[in-house]
């Protein structure tokens, strides 16, 4: 088995996690997106499996997966694409989806593929940890690591989702769904005080994130910024022209100005 | 395995955000539940302001026409607001308010939830917003204003199919950015746990009345319960005090649309296959990657692309039988109710007639079977007048 990638994010510095739907506009672009990404700073990118219906996405989001959709994008797909990518870096990736497209390819199948193609981790904001149990018995055997979520509202679940985290874990940094927010009020920094409390796990935090300012802010007590919508958006106005600009953009996020 | 689990259906697939708030909201309807004080409250709504109980009606005309079994309609179309979605609404918004919650959305379909929640939002004093797909608002302009004219927000979906599925899509979107002082009263038995047991044992109130309504009248039990099924409320509330007698058929009728063999249905149980969506494992209508197909009914109520869990099992436990009728079938049923007995039916209900019309001769002369006539056709009058090529516009 691979040695999972995650951890190389988060060695000895902040991680920046940039997220991109993958087969928007396409899936060459995909690829040249994820390098250049790389080549701009990411230390591991979040790649979306398009769904019909992504409830815990804002509008942005949504936009880009039924873009990809209408392009004929599959999971299978993806995992060619991954598969040519992995040829030519080693950044840690991870899948960002929904519980159905999962579950309809077969959790057996789909844990073995990304351990195959090089996938290091899988995001699905429609599991809980009350309900991981039905995929964790594929995803350890092939040591993908699934990514659990505190949102706001965790209280007292923080300390039993942050001990049996893998990977790193996923702080929704307010109410509500991805999307570009001016301010960010929830108090961060106690949730994650708490989680690091009981586990070693890194924790970043995504939702709302796309000034350089909010970054330096959330590194002072996280270890990574997660940006999703503020980059989709660059790539929704330029298409497959998007490359430079989204370099351009992640650079100035990483540099936090 | 999580809680609420019918089979291997059911579950809790949402968002973590949103996790604290289904498992208090658990806790606070088994105290509430068990709490003489909301019994007494719910139970006076029920009776002197939504007009419970409902009538068990023997359709004698159709009877007749038909030349089979007994026909009996359970009349939810009677309710307040004029189906039976009030019978839940009236739960969940006074258990909303004993928990403290000020503001309450929720999805609709056709606009008889969202009329109905509306309605039990103005008597109780929450704030209310509820959210219809653009298409549907337009299907249904009349329940619009009225929810409109109740107080409610109305927000006009226009992510995805602008349908059902979508309202429910940003309904949680909704109470995912606001859980403080919100609750989101789900409309179907359907969604993570625990709404599709809230949602039923608010809804069996139907099934409770109809079982002891039929003894009385007939001394015996019904060969059948026949409910039309979109997400399967007033299927279930007709179903569950019958579960137990295992001599009585639950049949549940679904959206054809345009037939089951068309791409133009929203058949979750005759061509839907196990998934994983807006909170529960269930049948969906979806394609072969798992991507929720885009589903198509007459009946704006029943234009959903899954099926409650607990319905998904009694499928699979073969409790009950689920079959599809078309829009065809619907409409000359809507018809015929209204000729025959006068009533017309909402086009929803008017599925699980056309069925009963199809199958009432298979029955013997001395048995009964019974309908449930989720709602009344009002709102359904000028698309219908449409449908038969009358431009009639409200």
């Amino acid at each position: 088995m691979m040695e999972n990638r995650i951890k190389n994010a988060f060695e000895g510095q902040k991680a920046f996690i940039p997220f991109i739907s993958a087969g928007d506009p396409d899936l060459e672009s995909t690829e040249e997106f994820v390098l250049a990404l790389e080549e701009a700073g990411a230390d591991l990118i979040e790649l979306g499996i398009p769904f019909s219906d992504p409830i815990a996405d804002g509008t942005v989001i949504q936009r880009a997966n039924l873009r990809a959709l209408a392009n004929g994008v599959t999971i299978e797909k993806i995992f060619e694409t991954v598969k040519h990518v992995r040829t030519k870096t080693q950044i840690p990736l991870v899948f960002l989806t929904y519980l159905n497209p999962v579950f309809k390819y077969g959790y057996e199948n789909f844990f073995e593929k990304c351990a195959q193609t090089g996938i290091d981790g899988v995001i699905i904001p429609d599991i809980p940890f009350e309900e991981q149990a039905e995929i964790l018995e594929y995803s350890e055997k092939n040591g993908v690591h699934v990514i659990s979520f505190l949102a706001p509202t965790s209280n007292d679940r923080i300390e039993k989702i942050a001990k049996n985290a893998k990977g790193f874990i996923y702080v929704a940094s307010s109410m509500g769904v991805t999307g570009v927010r001016s301010e960010i009020t929830t108090n961060l920094a106690e949730i994650i005080g708490r989680a690091k409390k009981v586990t070693k796990t890194p924790c970043a935090v995504g939702f709302g994130i796309n000034t350089p300012e909010q970054v330096k802010e959330i590194e002072k007590f996280a270890d990574g910024a997660i940006v999703g919508s503020a980059i989709v958006k660059i790539i929704e106005e330029y298409g497959k022209e998007a490359t430079e600009h989204i370099a351009k953009y992640v650079k100035s996020m990483k540099n936090r100005g | 395995m999580s809680k609420g689990r019918f089979g291997i259906f059911g579950g809790q697939y949402i968002p973590e955000t949103l996790m604290n708030e289904v498992i208090q909201l658990e806790e606070l309807y088994e105290k509430y539940k068990k709490d003489e004080k909301f019994n007494a409250e719910l139970d006076f709504l029920l009776k002197k302001y939504a007009g419970r109980p409902s009538l068990l009606y023997f359709a004698k005309n159709m009877t007749e026409d038909l030349g089979g079994a007994r026909i009996y309609l359970k009349r939810e179309d009677l309710n307040h607001t004029g189906s039976h979605k009030i019978n839940n609404v009236l739960g969940q918004v006074l258990l909303a308010k004993y928990m403290g919650k000020t503001r309450i959305i929720a999805e609709t379909g056709a606009g008889q939830h969202g009329v109905a929640t509306a309605t039990a939002a103005a008597l109780l004093g929450l704030e209310c917003e509820i959210f219809m797909g653009k298409e549907d608002t337009e299907r249904q302009a009349l329940n619009v204003y009225r929810m409109e004219l109740l107080g409610a927000k109305v927000h006009a979906v226009t992510s995805g199919t602008m349908t059902l599925k979508d309202a429910v899509n940003e309904a949680m979107r909704e109470w995912a950015t606001r859980t403080e002082d919100t609750l989101y009263v789900l409309g179907s038995v359907m969604g993570p746990h625990p709404f599709p047991m809230i949602v039923r044992d608010f809804q069996s109130i139907i099934s409770k009345e109809a079982r002891a309504q039929i003894l009385e009248l007939e001394s015996k039990l019904p060969k059948a319960v026949i409910a039309c099924v979109g997400g399967g409320s007033n299927a279930i509330g007709a179903f569950y005090n019958f579960i137990n007698d295992k001599e009585v058929r639950l049949i549940g009728a679904e959206a054809a649309g345009k037939g089951v063999d068309t791409e133009l249905h929203a058949a979750s149980m005759t061509k839907g296959t196990l998934g994983i969506f807006h909170g529960m494992k269930s049948y969906f209508c979806q394609d072969e990657c798992g991507q929720i197909a885009p589903v198509y009914s007459i009946s704006a109520g029943l234009d959903y692309p899954g099926v409650g869990p607990e319905h998904a099992f009694l499928k699979d436990s073969k409790r009950a039988e689920y079959v599809p009728v078309t829009d065809d079938e619907a409409v000359d049923a809507f018809e015929y109710l209204s000729r025959k007995e006068g009533i017309i039916p909402a086009i929803e209900s008017a599925h699980a007639v056309a069925h009963t019309i199809k199958i009432a001769k298979e029955f013997d002369k001395n048995d009964n079977i019974i309908i449930c006539l989720s709602g009344r056709g009002d709102k359904d009058v000028a698309a219908i007048a449409r449908y038969r090529g009358r431009k009639i516009f409200e």
